[in-house]
């Protein structure tokens, strides 16, 4: 049963930490802000969600536990939270979304 | 699996740094810090488990923290600095 729980929480972690590398290999390739956005969601919710999850399950029924939880609590209530605020401060500046009209990729239609 | 944990967020982490290197815009790189600094706090956590140091999760705990009032505070300098030369497109007032 040991065996079992620590074989889940390490897929557990090591799915999370390839969550991780994808989302950041997709800030560095996507073209505009507001897309990287998207790609910038996923890290601090799946990625460190997972990863989390999986140390979750090597501790047991510990107080390091009852902190684990309160970490990802943290998480998904505050990373929407600054997106949106970075989101709405672009938006404020001037910065504008690029349109399927406006890039190379209309030839495709 | 813990290392190999560690050696996917460290990966990742520099990436994220690249972009905050070649960001053309502020914004960008404000999204790169933020997400290097969630990726910090996850690194903590795992190597609470690895090198067996039980108070490392209380300094995750408190990083998360200081990470999003850090995030929200770069936001709104940014917003509210005056050295711009254009004017707001859209009045969104003091957040």
């Amino acid at each position: 049963m040991d065996v079992i729980i620590h074989v889940i929480s390490g897929i557990l972690m090591i799915a999370g930490g390839i969550l991780m590398l994808i989302s950041a290999i997709g800030v560095l390739r996507f073209p505009d802000l507001f897309t990287r956005m998207h790609a910038a969601g996923i890290n601090d919710t799946l990625g460190a969600g997972l990863v989390l999850l999986g140390l979750l399950l090597v501790s047991g029924w510990t107080l390091a536990t009852v902190k684990l939880i309160m970490i990802i609590g943290l998480f998904y209530f505050t990373s929407p939270v600054s997106t949106h605020a970075l989101a709405q401060a672009a938006l404020s500046d001037g910065e504008q979304p690029e349109l399927p009209s406006q890039s190379e990729q209309s030839n495709l239609l | 699996m813990m290392i190999a944990a560690s050696i996917l967020i460290l990966s990742a982490m520099v990436l994220m740094l690249i972009r905050a290197r070649m960001g053309p815009t502020v914004y960008d790189r404000i999204l790169a810090v933020n997400m290097f600094g969630s990726a910090t706090v996850v690194l903590i956590a795992v190597h609470c488990y690895l090198f067996d140091q039980p108070d490392f999760l209380d300094i995750a705990l408190l990083y998360s923290l200081i990470n999003f009032l850090g995030t929200i505070a770069v936001v709104k300098f940014v917003t509210f600095s005056r050295t711009k030369v254009h004017t707001p497109v859209d009045d969104i007032g003091d957040l």
